[in-house]
Parts: C-alpha cells; sequence; structure tokens
C-alpha cells in the first residue's frame, strides 16, 4: 500500500513531487485508526445487537423450539406461540411490493438516465421520486387506508367474480389485507430502487452506448442489450436493498395488512408481518411475550440476513459469468 | 439543534437547583402513566386540577396499562392508572401495598358500517357472539333481519374489525362474551389479545382510532371500541341484548345501571361481566387508578389525596360530558373512604 496524499495538502505545497513528509504520514495514519475503529464499533454494534436480543429470546428458543417456526396460533391466553403466518405474511408482501415496486423503479431509472427527457425534466422528475423517500410511514398507512383501499376494493370485488377460481383472488376484499399493504409497500421502495439503478446505469461510460449505436443497434436494443446487462450488478444490489427495506417495514404494515394470523394465497385477504406483530405486542408485553417476541426479532433478523447474503451470492454468480 | 436545546434544558434545571430551593417547596410535581382509555378525561382532570391547586402539577401519560402497571412496580411514578386492574402477583409486587381506586367507567360498544346508516341496529345476545365466533357471516341473516324488522339489510358479508394491539378494551369485551357464551368461553376465552377465529373476514387494527377508522372505511364492518372514540367518529353503535333482555343503547343511562348494579368487594376490584337490571348496557367496566399506600413524602400523598378527592367531586361532572359514566353515589363514598390509606 502506498501512502494516499491528501490533495489539500499537495496543493499548499510548492513542492510537486518528492516522499512523504512526517506530517503525510500522521494524516494517513489517523484517518486509516478513524476509519478502523468505525469498522470495528459497527461491527461490536451488531454484535451487541445480536447478544442482547439472543440473550432474552433464549428461554423463547428453549421452551418453543423449531415448532415456533412451523406452528399457526398466537394465543397469549393459553401460551402457544407460532409464526409461520407471519412469516409467510413477511415473504409474501415482500416479494409481491418487490416485483411492483422493482419493476417500476427499474423502468423509472431507464427512463430517467438514457435520454428520454432533457436533462432539467429529469432532474425534476428525479427529486420527485426521491421526495417519496421522505414522506414517513404512518402517512403511507392513513393513506393506504382512505386512498388505496376504497379505490381498490371494485376491482377486487370484480376480480373475485369474475377470476374467483384462482386462488389468488380467492376472497373479497373487506378493509386491509395483503394486496392494499403490498401496493403501498412497493410505493415505499421505489425511490430505493429507482435512486440506486439509475446510479448503476450512469456510472456505464456513454462512450459504451456510443459504440453500441456505432454498432448499428436501436434505442431499445441499445439499452435492453447493452446499458442492462452492463449496470446488472447495480440494478440487482437496488433490488435487495429494496426487499430488504419491504421486509423490516412496520407502521404502515400495521395499519394496512389486517394483522390476521392466517395463510391465504388470495390477494384481498388479510395477513400478517413479523414486524407488525413486534410492533404491536411489545408495548403490554409480559414476561413470556417478551421472550417470544424477542424469539421472532431473530427470526426476522436472519430471514433479513439470509435475503442479503443470497443477493450477495447471486451477484457474485452472475459477475463470474460475465467476466467467463 | 438537539444538542443545543439540551443544554440550555440542564443549564435550566441547574440554575433552578441553585436558585430555588423555596420555589421547589411549593411547586409538587405528581406523574402517573397507565391506560390510554381514559387519557383523554384524565388529562382534562388534571388541568382542572392544576388549575384550581396553585404549585402542583400532575403530569399522566397514556402509555397503555400494562405498561402502566410495570411503571408502577417499578416505582418510577407516583400513580398509575389500568384497565384491568390489578393481579394479585402484581400487588404483591409493591411492597407497602397497592390502593386501587376506580375512578369512572367506560362503555365497549359495536360500531358498524352499513350502506344507508340505519340507526340503532338492534344485537340479540347470541348473534352478536355468533358475529365475533365467525358463525354468522352475512348482515342479512334471518336471525339479523328476525331482530330489526323494517331495517334494510344488505346481502354483504360482515367483516368483523378487532384490535391488533394487547388492550383493555379487549379484555372487557372478550371477558364479556366469556361471561355470556360457553363456546366463546371455551374457544377464544377472555383476554388483553385472544386467540380469534381464523377468517378472511377478520381484520386488525391498531388503537381505538385504528378500528374506528377502519370500520369507516369498510362497509359491512362492525367491531368493538370505546364509546368515546365511536362518538368522536360518529360511527353509529348498536343496540345490545342485556341480561334481562332488554336492547339497551350505549351512551345513556345504560352504563351507570350497569355499573350501579355491581356490589364492590373492599379491595375496589370488580368486573361488570353481565350486569343485570332492565336498563343495564351490557359491556361496561371501572377503569382503575394505582396508588402506593406508603409514600415517603407526605406532602406527596397529601397531594394525591386532593387529587381524588378533586377527581370524586369535580371530576366526575366532567365525566358524562366526555363520554364515560360517572362513578354511582355509593361507589364514590366507598372510593372517598378508601383514599384515606393512601399515606
Amino acid at each position: 500500500m502506498s501512502v494516499v496524499r491528501l490533495p489539500g495538502l499537495i496543493t499548499t505545497d510548492d513542492r510537486v513531487s518528492g516522499p512523504p513528509s512526517r506530517w503525510d504520514y500522521a494524516a494517513d495514519r489517523t484517518f486509516r485508526a478513524l476509519a478502523q475503529t468505525g469498522v470495528w464499533l459497527l461491527l461490536i454494534l451488531l454484535g451487541v445487537i445480536l447478544w442482547e436480543i439472543g440473550g432474552k429470546a433464549t428461554a423463547g428458543i428453549r421452551d418453543y423450539g423449531l415448532g415456533f417456526l412451523t406452528s399457526t396460533t398466537w394465543d397469549v391466553g393459553r401460551q402457544q406461540f407460532g409464526i409461520l403466518p407471519h412469516i409467510w405474511g413477511t415473504l409474501y408482501s415482500s416479494l409481491l411490493a418487490l416485483a411492483i415496486g422493482g419493476f417500476f423503479g427499474v423502468v423509472m431509472a431507464i427512463f430517467l438516465t438514457q435520454d428520454f427527457l432533457p436533462p432539467q425534466l429529469a432532474q425534476v422528475f428525479r427529486t420527485v421520486v426521491e421526495l417519496l423517500a421522505a414522506i414517513p410511514s404512518v402517512v403511507y398507512g392513513l393513506w393506504g387506508l382512505f386512498v388505496v383501499v376504497p379505490a381498490l376494493r371494485p376491482v377486487a370485488g370484480w376480480l373475485f367474480e369474475t377470476l374467483g377460481w384462482i386462488p389468488l383472488f380467492g376472497t373479497t376484499l373487506s378493509g386491509p389485507g395483503l394486496a392494499p399493504a403490498s401496493l403501498v409497500l412497493a410505493i415505499m421502495i421505489l425511490p430505493t430502487v429507482a435512486a440506486i439503478s439509475q446510479d448503476a446505469l450512469r456510472l456505464v461510460p456513454y462512450k459504451v452506448k456510443e459504440a453500441a449505436y456505432g454498432m448499428g443497434t436501436t434505442k431499445w436494443e441499445a439499452i435492453l442489450k447493452v446499458m442492462l446487462p452492463t449496470a446488472a450488478t447495480g440494478i440487482f444490489g437496488a433490488l435487495v436493498l429494496g426487499f430488504g427495506r419491504a421486509l423490516g417495514e412496520t407502521m404502515a404494515l400495521a395499519m394496512l395488512i389486517g394483522n390476521s394470523s392466517q395463510i391465504s394465497l388470495s390477494l384481498f385477504a388479510p395477513a400478517n408481518t413479523l414486524a407488525a406483530l413486534l410492533a404491536l405486542n411489545f408495548p403490554e408485553a409480559g414476561k413470556r411475550e417478551v421472550e417470544v417476541l424477542m424469539y421472532a426479532a431473530l427470526v426476522l433478523l436472519a430471514i433479513t440476513l439470509l435475503v442479503n447474503m443470497a443477493g450477495e451470492a447471486i451477484m457474485a454468480l452472475s459477475a463470474r459469468k460475465t467476466k467467463s | 439543534m438537539r444538542r443545543v436545546s439540551t443544554t440550555c434544558v440542564l443549564a435550566g434545571f441547574v440554575l433552578a437547583l441553585l436558585a430555588g430551593p423555596v420555589a421547589a417547596q411549593d411547586s409538587l410535581r405528581l406523574t402517573g402513566s397507565g391506560a390510554t382509555f381514559p387519557f383523554p378525561l384524565y388529562s382534562a382532570w388534571f388541568k382542572a386540577f392544576s388549575g384550581k391547586h396553585k404549585g402542583v402539577t400532575v403530569d399522566y401519560q397514556g402509555k397503555g396499562s400494562g405498561a402502566g402497571i410495570r411503571d408502577f412496580i417499578n416505582r418510577t411514578v407516583d400513580f398509575a392508572a389500568s384497565d384491568a386492574a390489578m393481579t394479585d402477583e402484581e400487588i404483591s409486587k409493591v411492597p407497602g401495598g397497592v390502593q386501587l381506586l376506580p375512578m369512572t367507567g367506560g362503555e365497549i360498544v359495536l360500531g358498524y358500517n352499513l350502506p344507508g346508516n340505519p340507526k340503532g341496529l338492534k344485537l340479540p345476545r347470541d348473534v352478536y357472539t355468533g358475529i365475533f365466533l365467525g358463525r354468522i357471516t352475512k348482515w342479512s341473516d334471518p336471525k339479523l333481519k328476525a331482530a330489526n324488522p323494517g331495517v334494510n339489510l344488505p346481502d354483504t358479508d360482515i367483516t368483523v374489525v378487532r384490535r391488533a394491539d394487547s388492550s383493555g378494551t379487549t379484555f372487557v369485551f372478550t371477558s364479556h362474551l366469556s361471561a355470556i357464551s360457553e363456546e366463546w368461553k371455551k374457544g377464544p376465552g377472555a383476554g388483553t389479545t385472544v386467540n380469534w377465529p381464523k377468517s378472511d373476514k377478520f381484520v386488525a387494527s391498531p388503537k381505538n382510532d385504528g378500528v374506528s377508522a377502519t370500520i369507516k372505511q369498510t362497509p359491512g364492518a362492525i367491531g368493538y371500541l370505546e364509546f368515546a372514540f365511536a362518538k368522536f367518529a360518529k360511527l353509529e353503535m348498536a343496540e345490545l341484548q342485556n341480561k334481562a333482555g332488554q336492547y339497551v343503547a350505549p351512551g345513556g343511562e345504560g352504563g351507570p345501571a350497569a355499573l350501579a348494579g355491581v356490589q364492590l368487594p373492599g379491595d375496589l376490584r370488580a368486573w361488570v361481566t353481565d350486569p343485570d337490571g332492565p336498563k343495564a348496557y351490557p359491556v361496561a367496566t371501572y377503569t382503575w387508578m394505582l396508588f402506593y399506600k406508603e409514600n415517603k413524602d407526605p406532602k406527596k400523598a397529601a397531594a394525591i389525596r386532593e387529587l381524588v378527592e378533586f377527581c370524586l367531586n369535580d371530576g366526575q361532572k366532567m365525566s358524562a360530558q366526555m363520554g364515560y359514566i360517572a362513578l354511582p353515589a355509593n361507589v364514590a363514598a366507598a372510593v372517598k373512604k378508601a383514599a384515606a390509606s393512601i399515606q
């Protein structure tokens, strides 16, 4: 490792080249020490969180074991706890949100970066999309309850009547349910996906595109066959991040998903998620409940970790493929 | 910004400590936490009390009954409030003893949303238990039609809205259902959260406001919530059949009649699971404040006794206006007597 010199130090010096001074070494070492402390602190923090949650969950894990993950009853009075419906609801709603929000996010990124709009207008759109990220979760929840649900109800009713034999549309929408929750969730992850995909697309050198045009491709061929594959790793990273956000989203979902511990394929049935379960039950939880809720929190953490690891693995795999 | 304001607060605090031993002596601060359901009433009471008694301020935080009890056991507050009183086990954790005082009462209503907003829907006992057990699933059910001749009931599904968080409201409502239905008692039972029937038509929302918003947004919905919240949201409320077979609307004479029918034991802890009397509204409850029998500071104890006295005299007049039930005269007298044990 050679010593990286800070640009400010070079310009104030009249010396153009020469061995690094003592000051250079000191600045370099301090920076390195700071960065290392930061990384270690981050790791320690993660460790402490895991230790805390794990420590409080041990009693729950000991008493309920793996059955906790596969049983479907949550009954505080009878001390029966199971989170299969919550795991199902978390994954189902997040995947749906990823499908919708991911698609629109990537499309939007293409639209805003591939010269479809004059640059000023594209900037305006970009700001608007990024503004979506600043809206608080509760506002999304209220908006979902008062706007999305009433708007969705006639559509859901029609789908149930004409296509009711498909399990996806097997019930009518009564109010809160999986479909409105996933739609709102999709809008919530949209800015994340769109912003990071845009960065990925913008990082592809313009010359690559010019070269594609030079070879006689149409605009769409250039986008689909050259730009997207080149930016694929970044876009995939955007999707993984969006999925992670969807998994952990709490308040809007607690208001919209219906919080019903059941497993149903239907888009219009109420469901439940782990994050909503935790948020709604912690404030009044007794000792035993806190233990099992901590267990549930650990499961949520594990799911998020698995998703991220799977994302990394797929990215590494695709990177190897494109190289060979 | 935050750091600046923290510094200001700290500086102010230090100044107050240095400059005001005299001021600190005659200004007394009582803190409490607990139930959210009487929160609007309690905050009105405490504001009026502080206005009348210069130098005494009362802070109350509506965190939920369970959280209030926890604070009370940990001695981080001067008093607490709970819709579910306290269990014997919880009481045993407080050295010196606990004085439970019922301060006001409330009704739990069934709010509904039907096309055309028919008023005063009548619900027989087996019908509303049936609805919450998931047995009666259509508004056009023959039993509902029989109880409501002349009301145009649509052929839509009944959507049941319940509380998603654990709550005293759920406890009172499910205790009532357990008292009137064997099937409910053996099935979901009574508790702050219970195992509700699994159905597409059962949805849950957080807090009283969440339930009222969901009912308002969902045609064909019915759900249980506190009267004051339903009144505030302008929901239609059902008339429920009581033990004597009469249909009683909430918000009138039914609440006080329900509470008056119950004999309070010595510890002033009693549940009105199924009140007698032809005028009684069937789902009503007391809500309690919790006090230490032994307070370290005699001045504080005196202020607390004054506070209780105020709530029992002036406070009860405000209860009825705000949608709560004023304590029956005999109960108020018993509470006044019991308050003397707060020392």
